[in-house]
């Protein structure tokens, strides 16, 4: 794909090392397709508050609420889900909180890799098929997903369930799930790195992984935080020549003392972009995969303002 | 050791270490744990003398190679003198490093308590144990600081550093001891298990296990034969329980002791900065020591400096002029006046926005409620980590005197 058509997809994972924005880039992803006239379910896995948060909203729980015209948020709550599916799908009825049930949840959880994996991607995937039969309240879902080092277990829960499990009905019900989760035409798994030396080489080895080991379509990798290259190359060099010994003199007689600093912080500046330039080309270089960047914001404030940001830095990468 | 303060509170991080013998570097993700607690070693054992073992869970590939880790597995080894010498370093004590091997630290854990070799066996052959221990980080958790334990127990270093491994929440794995000791030793496990020991065989069928409410619902849910997988496994690894239980229960003492400090690395960003908060706020409640705070990848305070604001101000508003007067000079570079100019004005705009940055960092750091006693700031560098020297650069900036 060309990342053009990325709102086409009902399903969108955003998934990438801790701290590198993938919770602002899921809500901005999520105010775009509104944009679009879509109506969003975005889903927080982490369930640690930062998806409301983009939207100065307070926290949400299972059930969705509107964060942002168009867009429901919901956080996942895997007992809620638990719940869910033994009602709806199990047709067990479930009066009241799980109780020894829930207990019984995490300890299986301990014990067997993947159930609350797939109760988690369940779920989502739930939420997906509901939408592309028009059942939903919604057109497509947005996933702020478990970061790198969970994902790969979360995406693969449904075939890891069915390595495990020979028979019984979670092995017929997790098989929808990963037909799902496999078609290229429905789901798209994107990752968002920074131009720095962990962030992409944990990219790096979350693609050779995902294409290895689960069956999923790759989407984009998203770079956020990229800083503006400041000069061409002949403006380089005068700004060399403006930091040798009589220039800088002639500085800061026009300019005061302070000229010294502005240098220094421009030369940093640069410095910083040409270490994370040689980043960006090892990704480029190696993931196959499309590379849409969203420039480092300078800006005092977080939330809704900067997610608006984010969100036009994404479109115009998309070509809206 | 020496540097030991004569009396109170530690002020600097070089105090703080010399009474200690366990730091455990914690944070959320991309603040700069590893390289920080890899500093930090570096910087005891040139500092303070004595063997210091820096014990990590996954190194940026270069920093692993600077740090001689390369390809190895849960084994300790010693950084080459050699290598501390080129970077100009006379160190007075000598720098170990571990990388954690989690499945290995598994297997090792469960050698060591299971009854005899053969329900050791059937257990690391289990594919339950095998998916458990390969494929889920969250095994991380607990496996860290088991290791930290053995290493400890083994008294061959003055001071272990430890990085922490990435958690969903920062303060996950203080919990994993209790868990582990809570899990095994549960009426739950006792519960599900029941079955198989009733009849004291293994091979006991399902006659009671379909009697109960629970097991109707998750035999629909799980099938029975995925359900029978779980408990054979359990009723082994539950052989284990008593040496299990003891153990967890002793590394939670251990990081519960007074000789291990906790230092919480964070960036001066929104997001890090809360969970660092969140997290001093745990570990205090909880009685854990907290030692030390650390600020990484932070700006220069010159670019909140009121003469660089004037100075970028000029340059943006009188770029014109100054740049003619930059033309007198001999420099065919500066001859273009209006490359200059153009130059000038790019200048002042990047100082401009990297101090808007350099605020909010400002704001963030006045807002810190309470902090520990040692707070350090590192500044960020421009090049990556990924070499002694680099990590000398961090190490000057951590154990700067106060």
């Amino acid at each position: 794909m060309s990342g053009a058509d990325l709102l086409d997809r009902r399903c969108l994972f955003f998934t990438g090392k801790g701290g590198v924005g993938k919770s602002t880039m899921a809500a901005a992803t999520a105010l775009l397709a509104a944009r679009t006239g879509r109506r969003v379910l975005l889903i927080e896995v982490d369930a640690k508050g930062d998806i409301p948060a983009q939207f100065e909203q307070k926290a949400v729980g299972f059930t969705p609420r509107e964060v942002y015209p168009g867009v429901h948020a919901m956080a996942m709550d895997t007992e809620a889900s638990l719940r869910e599916y033994l009602r709806v799908s199990m047709r067990v009825p479930v009066i009241g909180r799980l109780g020894p049930l829930a207990k019984v949840l995490d300890f299986v959880a301990t014990a067997a890799p993947g159930v609350k994996e797939i109760l988690t991607i369940g779920k989502i995937m739930w939420e997906v098929r509901e939408a592309i039969e028009g059942r939903a309240e919604h057109d497509i879902v947005v996933v702020d997903a478990a970061a790198t080092g969970h994902i790969v277990a979360q995406l693969g829960a449904a075939d890891a369930i069915q390595e495990l499990v020979d028979v019984g009905p979670l092995r017929d019900q997790t098989r929808w799930v990963s037909e799902l989760l496999g078609d290229p035409d429905v789901t798209a798994v994107n990752i968002v790195t920074t131009p720095e030396e962990m962030p992409v080489t944990e990219t790096i080895e979350l693609v050779a992984r995902l294409r290895a080991e689960v069956d999923v379509p790759l989407g984009v990798v998203i770079v956020n935080r990229v800083l503006p290259e400041l000069f061409t190359r002949s403006d380089e060099e005068t700004f060399e020549a403006l930091r040798r010994p009589e220039a800088t003199e002639v500085l800061v007689s026009q300019a005061g003392r302070g000229a010294v600093e502005v240098l220094d912080a421009a030369r940093l500046a640069v410095s910083l972009r040409r270490t994370r330039a040689v980043h960006l080309d090892e990704l480029r270089e190696t993931v196959e995969l499309p590379l849409l960047y969203v420039p480092y914001l300078f800006v005092r404030d977080h939330g809704l303002r900067v997610t608006r940001m984010v969100a036009d830095a994404l479109g115009a990468e998309l070509g809206h | 050791m020496s540097a030991r303060p004569a009396s109170g509170r530690s002020t600097t991080l070089e105090q703080l270490f010399a009474t200690k013998e366990i730091v455990v570097c914690c944070g959320s993700g991309g603040v700069g744990k590893t390289s920080v607690a890899a500093a930090a070693a570096l910087g005891a054992a040139t500092r303070l003398g004595g063997k210091t073992l820096v014990l990590t869970i996954d190194p940026a590939r270069r920093l692993a190679t600077a740090l001689g880790l390369d390809g190895i597995g849960n084994e300790a080894h010693r950084v080459p003198p050699e290598v501390l010498k080129t970077a100009g370093l006379e160190p007075r004590g000598e720098l170990w490093a571990a990388m954690l091997d989690t499945k290995q630290s598994w297997d090792d854990l469960v050698r060591r308590h299971a009854r005899d070799p053969e329900t050791a066996y059937r257990i690391l052959e289990n594919r339950l144990y095998t998916n458990l221990t390969a494929r889920f980080v969250q095994s991380h958790d607990y496996i860290a600081m088991e290791r930290l334990f053995e290493i400890h127990a083994s008294g061959e270093y003055d001071l272990i550093v430890v990085d922490t491994p990435p958690t969903r929440n920062a303060v996950d794995f203080l919990d994993a001891p209790a868990r582990m000791a809570e899990f095994f030793g549960g009426r739950l496990l006792r519960w599900l298990t029941l079955p198989y020991r009733v009849g004291g065989k293994r091979s006991v069928k399902m006659i009671n296990f379909a009697s109960r409410p629970f097991y109707q619902v998750a035999d629909r849910v799980l099938g029975s034969k995925f359900l029978e997988d779980i408990a054979e496994f359990f009723l082994n690894f539950q052989s284990m329980y008593e040496g299990f239980v003891e153990r967890a229960q002793s590394v939670e003492r251990l990081l519960h002791d007074r000789r291990t400090t906790f230092a919480v690395v964070t960036t001066l960003e929104a997001a890090p900065l809360y969970e660092a908060e969140h997290f001093c706020a745990v570990l205090r409640d909880r009685e854990f020591h907290l030692g030390a705070l650390v600020l990484n990848k932070t700006l220069p305070d010159t670019l909140l400096d009121p003469e660089g604001a004037a100075a970028s101000a000029a340059f943006a508003d009188r770029a014109g002029p100054i740049a003619d007067a930059l033309a007198a000079l001999p420099d065919h570079a500066l001859a273009d006046t209006a490359r200059t100019a153009r130059v000038l004005r790019t200048v002042a705009e990047s100082y401009a926005n990297f101090s808007v940055v350099a605020m909010r960092e400002a704001e963030l750091r006045a807002e810190l409620a309470r902090v520990p006693d040692v707070v350090v700031r590192v500044p960020g560098f421009e090049h990556d980590i990924s070499d002694i020297a680099s990590l000398l650069e961090i190490c000057d900036a951590l154990f700067v005197d106060s």
